[in-house]
């Protein structure tokens, strides 16, 4: 089955502070209330087919953590809306609900995201035995097989998680999401705040489990070298907008847009020759502030071959071959 | 070969705990010459930024030096009296951390702490000082250097904040910088930008520095030698492009294989079983002998040094040419 899977369309997410009693009254009597709004995510649309792992990738600040909570369903878009098999995620009003169980997260610190007073049983059965996945009696077991399905001993069920190392909690936060039997597993930089020699560890029980399970992911990070190695599809976002995205091949091997080829370029390679001689290119200037995005183009101020439009216009995402690209000069 | 500027020989640095005593650094040895980037590279845990603090003499209690020593020019620093040792640090020893947050002082303008660290070691008018401070800042890539000075930290973004770290480490054109992770915290662009600068501070000032980071992708485009630790020693030391492309330990060449961009998208990771062993349970023999797949019952002893032309490494077994890791 290859039908799309879950869909997002124009989703976005404002996040503006709360006005004063004041300012709401001049608001309403039509005073020129200024509201700091963060476009955290601007009119994004994006699908992911079953069984695909899509990589999102981006620098602080630019809206992808974000995205990842309203692709879960654990938050709600200002506009636009989630669907998983053509069902929303999440339901209306302004405390809205999820409305599924489908979709499960695994957190970027395991040392924030696993609740020290449960022990490592407890913080695994408790979602499955609240939505009835599994009765009380059977939940040793279930814990059992997905200690032993994320490479930790069954035994384990009893100990608290400051009796492990960071790879191990990352390994129980991981059994966690997949023990409610999800179809979608929303992964936000699950890599980043483990040790180099454990990384390759849980980068490998990724591509295990995609392997035995089927499982379609959204896997948030920003390290380009982890995304490649595990997605099919990656998305590249920019100040709340995705600026590219297609097969990784195709991002990777031919970026169309100036940021991507810039991110690429900016990430360290290993050198084997004389590395003193290694020159970097770093992209000019900083992520400008989401308070106050540039217009037209977000990238325009540090893009090498911006023009006079790019000021003004917000270029499309232009589909060519497996790839899109917004920007007004992208090859077509 | 002249005498190095720094030359560290069997560093030890024990911290006393609940559990006992821990050994963050172990007899630690290493030399940085003028001019030269040494690039130390280890694990949270394997003793690099205590390895750092020990230098300059930052280690408080209840952590204590117990053994070796640290030569400056010849000048032996472990051991020195408080006064004379704050006359090096900041002077001819300068520290760049990893948290440019946590090392500015948030009600401080930049000009007043720059002002601060510049009268520390010389005197100078405040008009002058302030032309210095603007110069060095301009230098690590502040744009409007002069105005900037009065403002705070918190007007800085996270990669100017480095730069301004950065900057009040050059203020006295130390001899050597201790810079430990300071791109960890940073963006992918941003962290190529400082790259740059650092890179191109280092070829026109001459000045020598001890890279700290736990990615061997940014430390080998930096650093002429490489110094691996883990578990609170130096287990592989030499020239970058040796150690990388032909890697002695076994832990190095593990870390190194475990590099996606070594292997095929998609395809299995090499890695390495286990975690880094705790301080206070160090096994009696070789420290990565529990992770290694070549261990027996030689490294169940510590294994010596052995040199080899321009490189030493700590190993029963080392990894021989042509052979995968």
């Amino acid at each position: 089955m290859s039908a799309t899977f879950l869909e997002l369309s124009a989703v976005s997410k404002r996040f503006s502070p709360r006005l004063s009693l004041g300012e709401r009254i001049a608001a309403a009597l039509g005073g020129d209330v200024e509201t700091r709004t963060v476009h955290a995510v601007d009119g994004v649309s994006l699908t992911i087919k079953a069984g695909e792992a899509l990589g999102l990738v981006g620098e602080s600040g630019c809206g992808k953590t974000t995205l990842g909570r309203i692709a879960a369903g654990s938050m709600a878009p200002s506009e636009g809306i989630v669907r998983l098999d053509g069902v929303p995620v999440i339901g209306p009003g302004p405390h809205p609900r999820k409305l599924t169980t489908r979709i499960q997260t695994v957190f970027q610190d395991p040392f924030a995201s696993l609740d020290p007073r449960m022990r490592i049983g407890d913080i695994i059965a408790e979602g499955p035995i609240a939505h009835g996945l599994v009765s009380k009696d059977a939940a040793a077991a279930l814990v059992g097989e997905w200690l032993g399905r994320v490479g930790l001993d069954p035994s384990f069920a009893s100990r608290y998680p400051h009796m492990f190392s960071g790879g191990q909690r990352q390994r129980v936060a991981i059994a966690r999401a997949l023990a409610m039997k999800p179809d979608i597993l929303v992964c936000d930089e699950p890599v980043a705040s483990l040790d180099v020699s454990i990384q390759a560890q849980i980068v490998n029980l990724f591509l295990q489990l995609r392997r035995e399970l089927g499982l379609t992911m959204l896997f948030i990070s920003h390290d380009l070298g982890v995304v490649r190695h595990i997605c099919d599809r990656v998305a590249i976002m920019y100040l709340g907008r995705i600026v590219e995205i297609g097969a990784a091949e195709a991002i990777y091997g031919d970026p169309r847009h100036p940021y991507t080829r810039a991110l690429l370029d900016s990430v360290p390679k290993l050198v084997i020759e004389d590395g003193t001689n290694v020159v970097f290119k770093p992209i000019q200037g900083e992520l400008p502030s989401p308070l106050s995005p540039p217009r037209g183009c977000h990238f325009h101020p540090r893009c090498p071959i911006a023009m006079d439009r790019c000021r003004g216009e917000i270029p499309a995402l232009k589909a060519s071959g497996t790839q899109s690209a917004a920007c007004h000069l992208a090859p077509t | 070969m002249t005498a190095p500027l720094l030359a560290v020989e069997g560093l030890t640095t024990e911290f006393a705990t609940k559990a006992g005593i821990l050994r963050a650094v172990n007899g630690v040895s290493f030399e940085v010459a003028r001019g030269e980037v040494m690039g130390l590279v280890g694990e949270s845990g394997s003793g690099k930024t205590v390895t750092g603090f020990s230098i300059l003499g930052l280690i408080d209690p209840p952590g204590r030096v117990t053994g070796g020593s640290v030569r400056l020019d010849g000048q032996e620093l472990v051991g020195l009296p408080g006064g004379a040792m704050r006359a090096i640090r900041g002077k001819r020893i300068a520290m760049v951390f990893q948290d440019p947050a946590m090392t500015l002082n948030p009600v401080l303008s930049i000009g007043t702490q720059m002002g601060l660290a510049i009268r520390a070691h010389a005197n100078m008018s405040e008009a002058k000082a302030r032309q210095h401070m603007a110069a060095v800042l301009t230098r690590v890539g502040i744009p409007d250097a002069a105005r900037r000075l009065d403002a705070f930290p918190h007007q800085f973004s996270g990669g100017m904040r480095q730069r301004v770290a950065i900057a009040m480490a050059l203020l006295h054109a130390p001899d050597l910088i201790i810079a430990d992770e300071p791109t960890t915290a940073l963006d992918v662009s941003i962290q190529a930008q400082i790259l740059a600068e650092v890179k191109s501070l280092v070829a026109e000032t001459g000045m020598a520095m001890i890279w700290i980071s736990h990615d061997l992708a940014t430390v080998s485009s930096l650093a002429h030698r490489i110094a691996v630790m883990y578990a609170g020693r130096i287990v592989e030391q030499g020239p970058a492009v040796a150690v990388l492309r032909q890697p002695r330990h076994r832990y190095t060449s593990g870390l190194l294989a475990s590099l996606p961009s070594r292997a095929q998208p998609g395809a299995e990771l090499v890695q390495i079983p286990g975690a880094p062993p705790s301080l206070t349970a160090l096994p009696p023999g070789c420290a990565f002998a529990p992770r290694c797949p070549r261990a027996d019952r030689a490294c169940e002893t510590l294994p010596a040094m052995t040199r080899e032309g321009q490189r030493v490494h700590a190993c029963h077994h080392p990894v021989e040419a042509g052979e995968a890791a």
